[in-house]
C-alpha cells in the first residue's frame, strides 16, 4: 500500500473537560509496524487521547505530527483522509444492512453518484483474504456475532485506507477464542506495515500482543516500556499508583458447617434441568471457590440458595435449618447475603441514588424507618458510613448509582450486603469487569469476611482469582459438581480440565473425598 | 392511545425528582408545556387549512378557559377529577403498571358514594361527606385491585383487563340507572331519565364561588397531590413501588415483592379514580347521570404524563388540561370546527409531551455526567 504513515508523534497533548483534565501534557508516538498499547484504569484518559488523534475531540494544547509534518484534525473525516482509523468500543454499524453496504456507507461518493457495490464486495474479499478477516460481504450485519461485527469495523477502516488503526478496548466484548482470532489478525496487519494502538486495561493481553506499552493514570503519562521483559507488578504500580497487597498466606481453620447443599436439583429459565443434584458444603471461616465456565449452573445455584429460584428437590441447610422453601427475606434474616452476578441488572437500581441503593433490602429495617416513614437522617448516616468504610468514590450520596464506575458500584453492593454481618455470603463473579484497584479491594474484603467467620461461596470464571482466594475449590460442569479439592491438593491445569468436563483418568483421586473434606 | 403510554413507560425510569438542581427542575416543568405550545402551533396550520383563523380560535379557547371567573372556575372543576385520576396513574406508572381503567373506577366510586349518600341522608355533613369519599375510594380501589390481582397471579396484561373492566362498569351503571337506582322523581313524572335520585344536601360539597360549579373537591384533590408526593418519596411502600418500577430484578433480589407492589399501586390508582368519581357527583352533578365520567379516566393519563409523572407536576398539568377541555368547547362554538379536530389537537399534545420527555432525558443525562466530573470526588483511596 502506498503512502503508509511511518510515524505519528503526539507532543504535550492537553485536553480539558468541564472540571477534569482528561489529558495532562501527554507525549505519545507510534511507528509503522508496531502495536503500541495504551494501558490504564477506567477514566485514565486513554479514549480521550486517541479520540484527539482521530479528530473527534479538539486538543487544548500540544501538537500532532504525522511523518514529521504538524497536522490538525478537525473531524474524523480529516484524520481518515490522513490515514488514521479508529474502532470504537461500541460499533457503528447498521444492523439491517449487509456487510458490503455498511462498508460502502461511510464512503462519500464524491466522484461516482451510484453505489458500486460490486467493486466494494471485491475489495472486501481482497482485504479479507489479505488479513484473514473472515466475513461474507453479503451477510446482514444484524446476523453477525460480536466478533464478526468487529471484523467488519476493521475492514471498514482498511477499506478507507487507514494505515494507522486505533482499537479502543477491542477485547472487552469478545470471548477468549475470539480474542485469539483477533490477535492473529492484528499481528498480520502489523506485518503489512500498519501501526496499531491497542487500548486496554488487561495486563496479560497487552503483554501478549504489544511491542511497547504506555501507561496512563488520571490523565498523566506514567511512562512507556517495551513489552518484552517488563515486570507485571511494575505495570500495575504504574496503573494503580501503588503496589497491590499480596494476598497473604492464610491458615485454614474451618469452623462449623454453615451451608449444606444436598442433592439440589432445579430447572433453568428454559425449563430444562440445570442443576442435576448438587452437593456442597461451606464452613464458617472458609471460602469455597466454585470454578466453572459460565452457564454451567452457577447462576441458578446462587438463585436457589438465595431463594428466587425454586428448588425442584434436595435440601439447603443454613446452620442446620432447611431453608429450601423459605422466602428470600427469611433467608436474609437468617444470615444469608448475596453479591449478584449481574450487578447492574440484579444488584442495583440504576436510577436510584447511591443512598437509596444501600437500602434495597434494609429500608424495612426498624432502624431506618418510623412506622411507614423512611428515616432519611439515619439512612444518610448509614450510607455515609458505608461509603467511607468501603472507599466508594462518589461525588454525593444523591448521585444516581449509574454514574459510578463498575468497581465503585460493586464496592457499594458489597458494603450493603456485608453490613448485615451475614453468616453465609454468596459472591457471584464479584470482580468481573471491575478494574484492578477495586478488584484488589474486593479480594481483601472477602478475606476479611472469611477471617471474621463468614462462610463464603465464591463463583468466578477467573481461575487465578479462585485459586488465590479459595480454601477449597469445587468445579461445576453442566449442573454437576466434578470434584471438590483442598486448594493445595490441586492445580490450575486439573481444574481447567474439569471445567471442560474432562475427568483426567490418570489424575489421582483427591485424598479427601467430598465427605471427609467436610468432616 | 395505549401505544403512547407504553412508550412512556420506560421514561418513568428517568424521572427521579430527587433534589435536582434549579435548571433540571425548570427543564422538567417547562419543556412539556413548550411541547403543548408546539402542538398548538401545528394545529394552527391545520386550522388555517380549514380556513379558520387560528388566532381567533385560540383566543376564543384562552378566553373560554381562563378569561373569566366562570371560565376559570369551570377549568378548575374539570381539573379536579383529572388531578385525582392523574395521581393514581402516576403511582401505577411508578411501579411500571399502566392504569387505563380510570373510567370504570370513576363509575364504581360514584355509584358507591351515591349509594352511601342516599342511604344515610340524615347523617351530618361532617360525617356523611368523608364517609362517601371513603366508600367511593374503596369501590374504585376494588376495581383497581381486580386487574392488579390478575396481573400478580396470572400475569394478565393490565391494559387489557382495565379496559374490559371499564366496559363492565359502564354496563353496570347503565343497569342501575335504568332500574334499581333510577330517580323515583323521574319515574313519578314519567320522564324515566337515566339518572339517580338527587343526593341529600348534607352530602353536597361546598361551592367556592357563587354562580359557578367550583367546589371544595378541588382542595381534596390538591391535598392528595401532597399526600401522594409524600407517599412516593417518604414512605417505605413508596420506595418499594419506585424500586419495582425502575428495576424489578434488583427488587426481587432484595426481597421486595414485585407482584404485590404492582397490585398495590393499581389498587391505590383505582381508589384515587373512585374518589374522583364520588367527588364529581357530590361537587358538580349531585347525582349520577349518564356521561358522568367525561373521559377523565383517559385524559387523566395524559395529564399525568404532561406532569412528568410527578404529583406536583400533575397539578398544573391538570389545570392546563381542564382549561383545554373547557376552552376547546368555546373554540368549537366560536369558529365552528369539527369536534374530531379537538381530539386531534389533544392527541398532538400527547405526542409532543412524550417527545419532549425524551429530549429532556437526553439533556439531563449529558449534564449529569458532566456534573459528576465537576463535583469534588471524595478521595477515599486508602
Ligand atoms: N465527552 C466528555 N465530557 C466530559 N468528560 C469526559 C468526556 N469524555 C471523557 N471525559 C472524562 O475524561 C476522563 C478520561 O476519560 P476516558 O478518556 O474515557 O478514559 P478511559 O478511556 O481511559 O477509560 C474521565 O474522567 C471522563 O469522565
Ligand atoms: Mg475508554
Amino acid at each position: 500500500m502506498a503512502g503508509m504513515i511511518q510515524q505519528v508523534q503526539m507532543t504535550g497533548i492537553v485536553k480539558r473537560f468541564p472540571g477534569v483534565l482528561a489529558c495532562n501534557n501527554i507525549d505519545f508516538d507510534l511507528h509503522a509496524g508496531e502495536v503500541h498499547a495504551l494501558l490504564g484504569e477506567n477514566g485514565a484518559g486513554k479514549s480521550t487521547l486517541m479520540k484527539i488523534l482521530y479528530g473527534m475531540y479538539q486538543l487544548d494544547g500540544g501538537s500532532i505530527a504525522i511523518d514529521g509534518a504538524v497536522r490538525r484534525f478537525h473531524s474524523p473525516a480529516d484524520s481518515l483522509d490522513a490515514g488514521i482509523g479508529m474502532i470504537h468500543q461500541h460499533f457503528m454499524l447498521v444492523p439491517t444492512m449487509t456487510v458490503a453496504q455498511n462498508v460502502a456507507l461511510g464512503q462519500s461518493s464524491d466522484k461516482k453518484f451510484l453505489l458500486d457495490l460490486k467493486t466494494v464486495t471485491e475489495r472486501i474479499c481482497e482485504l479479507s483474504a489479505a488479513y484473514g478477516l473472515k466475513v461474507n460481504p453479503n451477510d446482514l450485519v444484524g446476523h453477525l456475532s460480536v466478533g464478526e461485527q468487529q471484523r467488519v469495523e476493521i475492514i471498514k477502516a482498511l477499506y478507507r485506507g487507514a494505515s494507522i488503526i486505533i482499537l479502543d478496548e477491542p477485547t472487552a466484548v469478545l470471548t477468549p477464542q475470539e480474542v485469539d482470532d483477533l490477535f492473529i489478525i492484528l499481528k498480520k496487519m502489523v506485518k503489512e506495515g500498519h501501526g496499531l494502538v491497542f487500548i486496554s486495561h488487561k495486563l496479560h493481553e497487552v503483554t501478549a500482543l504489544c511491542d511497547r506499552i504506555t501507561v496512563l493514570r488520571d490523565g498523566c503519562k506514567m511512562g512507556t516500556r517495551p513489552a518484552a521483559g517488563v515486570e507485571r507488578h511494575e505495570l500495575i504500580k504504574m496503573m494503580v499508583g501503588r503496589d497491590l497487597k499480596e494476598l497473604s498466606h492464610r491458615d485454614y481453620k474451618p469452623g462449623a458447617e454453615r451451608l449444606t447443599i444436598t442433592d439440589v436439583r432445579a430447572s433453568g429459565d428454559r425449563g430444562t434441568e440445570t442443576l442435576k443434584g448438587i452437593n456442597l458444603s461451606v464452613h464458617a471461616g472458609e471460602i469455597l471457590g466454585l470454578a466453572g465456565v459460565s452457564g454451567n449452573g452457577q447462576l441458578e445455584l446462587a438463585e436457589c440458595l438465595i431463594g428466587i429460584r425454586k428448588v425442584d428437590s434436595g435440601r439447603i441447610l443454613l446452620d442446620g435449618l432447611d431453608i429450601a422453601s423459605m422466602k428470600l427475606n427469611e433467608r436474609i434474616a437468617k444470615g444469608m447475603a448475596i453479591i449478584p452476578e449481574e450487578r447492574m441488572r440484579d444488584g442495583a437500581v440504576n436510577d436510584f441514588s447511591v443512598q437509596d441503593n444501600v437500602f434495597l433490602h434494609d429500608h424495612t429495617d426498624k432502624e431506618f424507618r418510623t412506622g411507614i416513614f423512611l428515616n432519611f437522617k439515619k439512612m444518610a448516616a448509614h450510607a455515609k458510613k458505608l461509603v467511607g468504610e468501603y472507599t466508594v468514590k462518589t461525588p454525593t450520596l444523591e448521585t444516581p448509582i449509574k454514574n459510578l464506575s463498575g468497581g465503585n458500584i460493586q464496592k457499594l453492593i458489597m458494603a450493603r450486603e456485608l453490613a448485615r454481618k451475614p453468616t453465609v455470603l454468596i459472591a457471584a463473579q464479584p470482580t468481573r469487569g471491575v478494574d484492578i484497584g477495586a478488584s484488589e479491594y474486593i479480594h481483601q474484603r472477602l478475606l476479611m469476611q472469611r477471617d471474621a467467620g463468614t462462610a463464603i461461596l465464591l463463583t468466578s470464571e477467573d481461575l487465578d482469582e479462585l485459586y488465590a482466594l479459595s480454601d477449597r475449590i469445587a468445579v461445576i460442569y453442566e449442573g454437576t459438581i466434578m470434584g471438590v479439592f483442598l486448594r493445595q491438593d490441586t492445580d490450575i491445569q486439573t481444574l481447567g480440565l474439569l471445567m471442560a468436563g474432562i475427568r483426567p483418568g490418570d489424575a489421582p483421586k483427591p485424598d479427601l473425598p467430598i465427605a471427609s473434606c467436610e468432616g | 392511545m395505549p401505544m403512547a403510554f407504553m412508550l412512556q413507560r420506560n421514561k418513568a425510569a428517568v424521572k427521579a425528582p430527587k433534589k435536582g438542581d434549579g435548571f433540571e427542575f425548570m427543564l422538567r416543568t417547562l419543556v412539556p408545556f413548550l411541547g403543548v405550545f408546539a402542538a398548538l402551533a401545528i394545529s394552527a396550520v391545520v386550522l388555517l387549512m380549514l380556513k379558520t383563523n387560528p388566532i381567533v380560535a385560540y383566543s376564543a379557547m384562552l378566553q373560554g378557559a381562563f378569561g373569566s371567573i366562570s371560565g376559570l372556575s369551570q377549568s378548575l372543576v374539570k381539573a379536579t377529577p383529572l388531578l385525582l385520576v392523574g395521581l393514581g396513574v402516576c403511582i401505577a406508572f411508578r411501579a411500571s403498571v399502566i392504569n387505563v381503567g380510570g373510567e370504570g373506577q370513576i363509575i364504581l366510586g360514584s355509584i358507591a358514594g351515591t349509594w352511601m349518600a342516599l342511604s344515610f341522608p340524615d347523617l351530618p355533613s361532617a360525617i356523611l361527606i368523608p364517609a362517601c369519599m371513603t366508600v367511593g375510594f374503596i369501590a374504585g380501589a376494588f376495581w383497581g385491585f381486580i386487574p392488579g390481582l390478575l396481573k400478580a397471579r396470572f400475569k394478565v396484561n393490565e391494559i387489557l383487563s382495565t379496559i374490559m373492566l371499564n366496559a363492565i362498569a359502564l354496563q353496570f351503571m347503565n343497569f342501575l340507572l335504568q332500574g334499581p337506582m333510577m330517580d323515583p322523581e323521574g319515574i313519578k313524572a314519567g320522564t324515566f331519565l337515566a339518572q339517580s335520585a338527587r343526593l341529600p344536601e348534607s352530602s353536597w360539597l361546598a361551592r367556592l364561588i357563587p354562580r359557578t360549579q367550583l367546589h371544595a373537591g378541588l382542595y381534596v384533590a390538591l391535598g392528595f397531590a401532597v399526600l401522594v408526593y409524600i407517599f412516593l418519596w417518604r414512605t417505605t411502600i413508596g420506595y418499594q413501588i419506585r424500586a419495582v418500577g425502575l428495576n424489578p430484578n434488583a427488587s426481587r433480589y432484595s426481597g421486595i415483592n414485585v407482584p404485590f407492589n404492582q397490585m398495590l399501586s393499581l389498587t391505590i390508582a383505582g381508589g384515587l379514580s373512585g374518589l374522583a368519581g364520588v367527588i364529581e357527583v357530590m361537587g358538580v352533578h349531585r347525582r349520577i347521570l349518564e356521561g358522568l365520567t367525561g373521559g377523565y379516566g383517559f385524559t387523566g393519563i395524559v395529564a399525568a404524563l404532561l406532569g412528568s409523572l410527578h404529583p406536583l407536576g400533575i397539578v398544573p398539568a391538570s389545570v392546563l388540561f381542564g382549561g383545554l377541555l373547557v376552552g376547546a368547547n368555546t373554540m368549537q362554538r366560536a369558529v365552528q370546527i369539527p369536534a374530531a379536530l379537538i381530539n386531534a389537537i389533544l392527541g398532538l399534545i400527547v405526542l409532543f409531551v412524550s417527545g419532549s420527555a425524551l429530549w429532556i432525558h437526553n439533556i439531563i443525562k449529558k449534564r449529569k455526567t458532566a456534573a459528576v466530573v465537576l463535583a469534588p470526588v471524595k478521595d477515599a483511596e486508602q
